[in-house]
Order: structure tokens, then C-alpha cells, then sequence
């Protein structure tokens, strides 16, 4: 089975967000980076059926040089080979422009199934895997917690909300968006990064086609909705004074 | 004119679509709303949603829509969509939502916006969204022609403020042409991995925990916290993912929903999915070394330091 797993590199959970001049994006060049997390469980999955069902698993990404990290750290997982769709505008692209440079550099591979993250820890579109597949005239299906490939036929585990679930079948090829926790992540080994160094990146190009659908006209700190009073002093006082007013103020405990 | 796409299962409706509808009054100052029903039996949702102060409700029965799959919708909406022509496409952020919109958005090539929690009018009327795991808000506008989709987070707008018509408003249905064969994927009936043994949301304290717990060995601590403050024990996803909690007691989208007199986050960064399970809750305490987690900006007490000192320190005075 020849699998493309599609990763984006994101700010990393503990980076404080800070803005450029004209506060509608991030100011670059503060951040620290790593591999969208949801997109690592898709990447893990990938390398799991490859395991089972033999083939390649060709990991792609569309972003600005830096996102070579990622491709880098997919490949020393056990990733065959990469395609790198590169342009500094893909960093803050909206979900339109992402899935169409996705799309012209996979069309022509023709991967036997596409596996991406639900979505992404930056801009939290929870499209581009969707809109992908419509892109590759691809069926697919969404927020998937188990994946069986048989015989060219494709039968997932959808996660529904509160708790259900439900088993979708459909053809091969396909688009999978995969949920967080279908897996147990593997890392890096020694020989891992090193074979990885040798693996083949694909660079492409961005088409000039993919006008974006969206703008972010104004970003900034989100206003407080309550009033939130924070506790200071030290463990001991902080958690003395919660205490009175969970008990007095608030009436939870008793 | 603005359509708000309803959701419902066998004549079920999704209450989300009532915020739905009220996020359409917000944005529509004077233009029409029309509600759409797609799936079968969807005569007594219509009937239902025909009291709040819309147009018209149009109800939308076709084989292509049962059961749901993304592609019966998308072909059957781009049908209504184009009889109907509205400026707007809203829809409630479930989901089924982001299985089928992004695909009918991309197949009528239009915008579309997720997860919007407010709408802000002016010459150029924006939406508001979450960005950057909640660290940061965009306001935002769509590009190119109409209709723009927004979808809207769910508990953006509340039921309760619904304007409701002071007579019911017309319904009719409209019939659209699916090509069947254009259907994809076979869906097998939804069910349920175990049996909800445990039922949190019912439970009057519940003390969650996050990422921050760092260790599996550590949830002994937030353990003894509920017991000590008589509540349920809970988590976040990636909790429950590692199979330090069960998945049972997972709040949040993917989760149970709950509403508690007192919630406690430990170690919880506030995630939107973990949010939307929990801001029901009356009294939210959150303990975060991250003085800047989105967390904070819905509880009521926040402390900001090392849970692991601060914890302990709580159990010994609620015993005091």
C-alpha cells in the first residue's frame, strides 16, 4: 500500500504567543516548533499498516524551509520518503490554499490512502484533510480511531460525540483524518535519524492558482470573559485562602 | 437571505441548532433566515423550529441522506443551496458538521469559517475564532463570492436567548435531484464502546486533570484531592488517551458534558474540546503553572504555581 501522510509543523504547547507589527499573525521568529500532534498519531498509523500490509509511507507537508524539521523527524520514525511543498506564504495559509498545494504535489504519486490529523494546533481549521480529499475526488471520513485495509476496501472507526461510535466502510483509495490517541506513539531511534538523513525530500512548488478563502483582519489576547481572581502567596496560603472561599464566598464545600 | 442548516437523527434534533438559529438573528438585522431540515422524518424538528422568528423552515427528505454519509450530504446541499441562494450558509461546529461542510464548501469553491464563537458587525462584518489551541482569538472575514459557511462552536450563543415568532413560520419542503452512485462510503449503525458506567454529569464536584499531571503514578494525588472534596475524578483527552484515566472519564467533546456546582482543572491547559465539555460548571478552580493557559480565562479562582505543592497543601486545609 502506498500511504501519504500529510504533517504540519506547529508552535510547540509551551511557546507564549506574541504578535507582529500589524497584530494578524505571529511573529515567526519567537516560536519553537514541532509536529501537530494529531498528525503524529496519523503518521503512527501509517506506519503501523506499512508494517502489516508492506509498501511506503510518503510524508508530506506544505510550509515555509523551517518545515523541514518535522519532515526530518517523520522520516527518522520510519517515514520512506518526503514531499516538501514549499513557499513562506503557506505558514499562515487558510485551509483552501493548504489543501491545493497538498493536492498538485500528490496528484500524480497516487497514493493508495491519505492520512492527516483532525486538525491542526495552530489555526484549528479541522479542514484540510476534507477538503483534500474533494481536491483528489477522494471518499473519505473523519475523527477515525481504527483503520482495517483489506483487499483495496477500507472499513474505519468513526468517533461520533459523547461517547459513540460507528464503522464506515468505503473504497480505496481514501482520505482518513485521524483522531488523537488511536495509537501509541513511537519515537526516534539512533538508526532512525540517522537512515533518515539519506531519504529522498521532494521540494515543490506552491501553484499560483490557490487564491485564499479567508483574512485574518485583527489577532490578539483573548478578552477574559469572567472575572478570574488569582490566588497568590505561597502553596500553603494560596490553598488556605481557596479553601475559604470555595467554603464562604463560592459555597461548594463544605 | 440566511440559512442555518438544522441537525437531526430519525426526528431528533441536535440542540445546537437552536444556537445555531441564534447566531443567525445576531448576524441577519433585519434579513430573512431560513432554517433547512435535511433527513428523513424531519416534519415534527421543522414543526419545532418554525416557533423561533425565521421565514421559513424548509424540510429536505431524500434517500441520498439516509443514513448520513459526507458525500449524500454534500450532493444533496449543494442542491438545496442552489435553489435556495442564501448569503450565509451557518451551521452548528459538530461532528458531522466538520465530516461534510469543508467538502461542500471546497466543492462549491466558498469560504468557509469553523468554530466562530461571536460575530462582530461593522462595514465588514467579521467572525470571531480561536486560534493557536485558544492562546490567541483572529477576528476574521471570508473572501469571494456567496454564500460564505460559518460554522459556530458550540455554547458560542445561548438557547435561552432565541427570538421566538409570534405566530409559527411557514413550512415546505424542497426536493433535490442525487445521483446515488455518488455515494461512497456504507455507514453501519452508531454505538457505544462500553456501557457509561460512570455517569459525571450528575456529579455535583468533579476534580479533573491535564497534561500537567505529567506522570501516571501522579494521578494518585489528584485522586486524593476528590476524596478529600467528596468529588468525581475526570480528565482531559490526552489523559485518557494514555490509558491513566478511562475513557469514561474523559470530559469534553469527545466525552461527557458536565456541569458541576465545583470543577477543578489541574494541570489543564483549556483546550476548546476540553472546554466545551465543561463550561457549564458553576464554580471552575484552575491550578496551572502557565500563567497565560486559556484555562484561566473561564475560571472563577485561579492559583498559579506547581500543582504538586499546591495540591497537597489543599487537601490539608480542606481537613482543617
Amino acid at each position: 500500500m502506498k500511504i501519504a501522510v500529510c504533517i504540519k509543523q506547529v508552535p510547540s504547547r509551551e511557546w507564549h504567543p506574541r504578535l507582529n507589527d500589524t497584530k494578524t499573525w505571529i511573529r515567526d521568529q519567537d516560536a519553537n516548533f514541532e509536529m501537530n500532534e494529531p498528525d503524529a498519531y496519523a503518521l503512527e498509523e501509517a506506519l503501523r499498516l506499512k508494517e502489516k500490509h508492506g509498501g511506503d509511507v510518503v510524508v508530506c507537508s506544505a510550509g515555509p524551509a523551517r518545515v523541514a524539521q518535522v519532515i526530518r523527524e517523520a522520516l527518522a520514525r520510519g517515514a520512506d520518503r518526503a514531499i516538501h511543498v514549499e513557499d513562506d506564504a503557506l505558514a499562515s495559509a487558510d485551509a483552501f490554499v493548504t489543501s491545493d498545494a497538498l493536492a498538485s504535489a500528490m496528484k500524480e504519486e497516487k497514493f493508495d490512502l491519505v492520512l492527516t490529523g483532525l486538525q491542526s494546533d495552530d489555526q484549528g481549521f479541522a479542514q484540510v484533510g476534507v477538503v483534500l480529499a474533494e481536491k483528489l475526488g477522494l471518499p473519505h471520513a473523519t475523527i477515525i480511531m481504527e483503520v482495517q485495509a483489506q483487499d483495496g476496501n477500507l472499513r474505519v472507526k468513526r468517533e461520533l460525540e459523547g461517547g459513540w461510535f460507528q464503522w464506515v466502510a468505503m473504497p480505496l483509495p481514501a482520505v482518513l483524518t485521524i483522531q488523537s490517541g488511536i495509537n501509541q506513539l513511537r519515537y526516534a531511534t539512533l538508526k532512525g535519524i540517522m537512515a533518515a538523513k539519506k531519504k529522498e525530500i521532494r521540494k515543490a512548488s506552491a501553484p499560483a492558482s490557490a487564491s485564499p478563502k479567508q483574512k485574518i483582519v485583527s489577532l490578539y489576547v483573548p478578552e477574559k470573559g469572567k472575572k478570574t481572581q488569582i490566588i497568590g502567596g505561597s502553596p500553603a496560603e494560596a490553598a488556605k485562602e481557596l479553601v475559604r472561599r470555595l467554603r464562604d464566598e463560592a459555597r461548594v464545600i463544605s | 437571505m440566511i440559512l442555518v442548516v438544522a441537525e437531526q437523527r430519525e426526528g431528533k434534533l441536535n440542540r445546537a441548532t437552536w444556537e445555531t438559529i441564534v447566531g443567525a438573528q445576531q448576524l441577519a438585522s433585519g434579513a430573512p433566515i431560513t432554517v433547512l431540515v435535511p433527513g428523513a422524518n424531519g416534519a415534527g424538528v421543522a414543526r419545532e423550529l418554525a416557533a423561533a422568528q425565521v421565514k421559513e423552515v424548509v424540510t429536505l427528505e431524500h434517500a441520498a441522506l439516509e443514513p448520513y454519509t459526507p458525500d449524500g450530504y454534500t450532493a444533496a446541499l449543494q442542491d438545496a443551496i442552489g435553489q435556495l441562494s442564501p448569503t450565509y450558509v451557518l451551521l452548528p461546529h459538530t461532528y458531522q458538521t466538520r465530516d461534510f461542510a469543508p467538502k461542500l464548501a471546497a466543492r462549491m469553491d466558498r469560504a468557509i469559517l469553523t468554530d466562530v464563537t461571536a460575530i462582530k458587525p461593522g462595514s465588514e462584518t467579521a467572525f470571531v475564532r480561536p486560534m493557536f489551541q485558544g492562546k490567541l482569538t483572529a477576528d476574521v472575514v471570508p473572501l469571494g463570492p456567496a454564500p460564505h459557511f460559518v460554522t459556530f462552536q458550540i455554547g458560542a450563543f445561548r438557547v435561552d436567548q432565541v427570538a421566538k415568532g409570534t405566530s409559527p413560520a411557514a413550512v415546505r419542503a424542497v426536493t433535490v435531484n442525487v445521483d446515488p452512485s455518488a455515494i461512497r462510503q456504507k455507514p453501519e449503525a452508531p454505538f457505544q464502546q462500553a456501557k457509561q458506567a460512570v455517569d459525571l454529569s450528575q456529579a455535583e464536584r468533579i476534580v479533573s486533570v491535564g497534561r500537567g499531571i505529567k506522570e501516571q503514578t501522579n494521578i494518585e494525588v489528584a485522586k486524593k484531592l476528590a476524596e478529600a472534596l467528596g468529588a468525581e475524578i475526570a480528565a482531559s483527552r490526552p489523559i485518557c488517551d494514555a490509558g491513566w484515566l478511562p475513557m469514561e472519564r474523559q470530559v469534553g467533546s469527545s466525552g461527557q458534558t458536565v456541569a458541576p456546582k465545583l470543577y477543578v482543572a489541574l494541570g489543564i491547559s483549556g483546550a476548546i474540546q476540553h472546554l466545551v465539555g465543561m463550561k457549564g460548571s458553576n464554580t471552575v478552580v484552575a491550578i496551572n503553572k502557565d500563567p497565560d493557559a486559556p484555562i484561566f480565562e473561564i475560571a472563577d479562582y485561579g492559583i498559579v504555581g506547581d500543582l504538586f505543592e499546591i495540591v497537597p497543601a489543599i487537601i490539608e486545609a480542606v481537613k482543617q
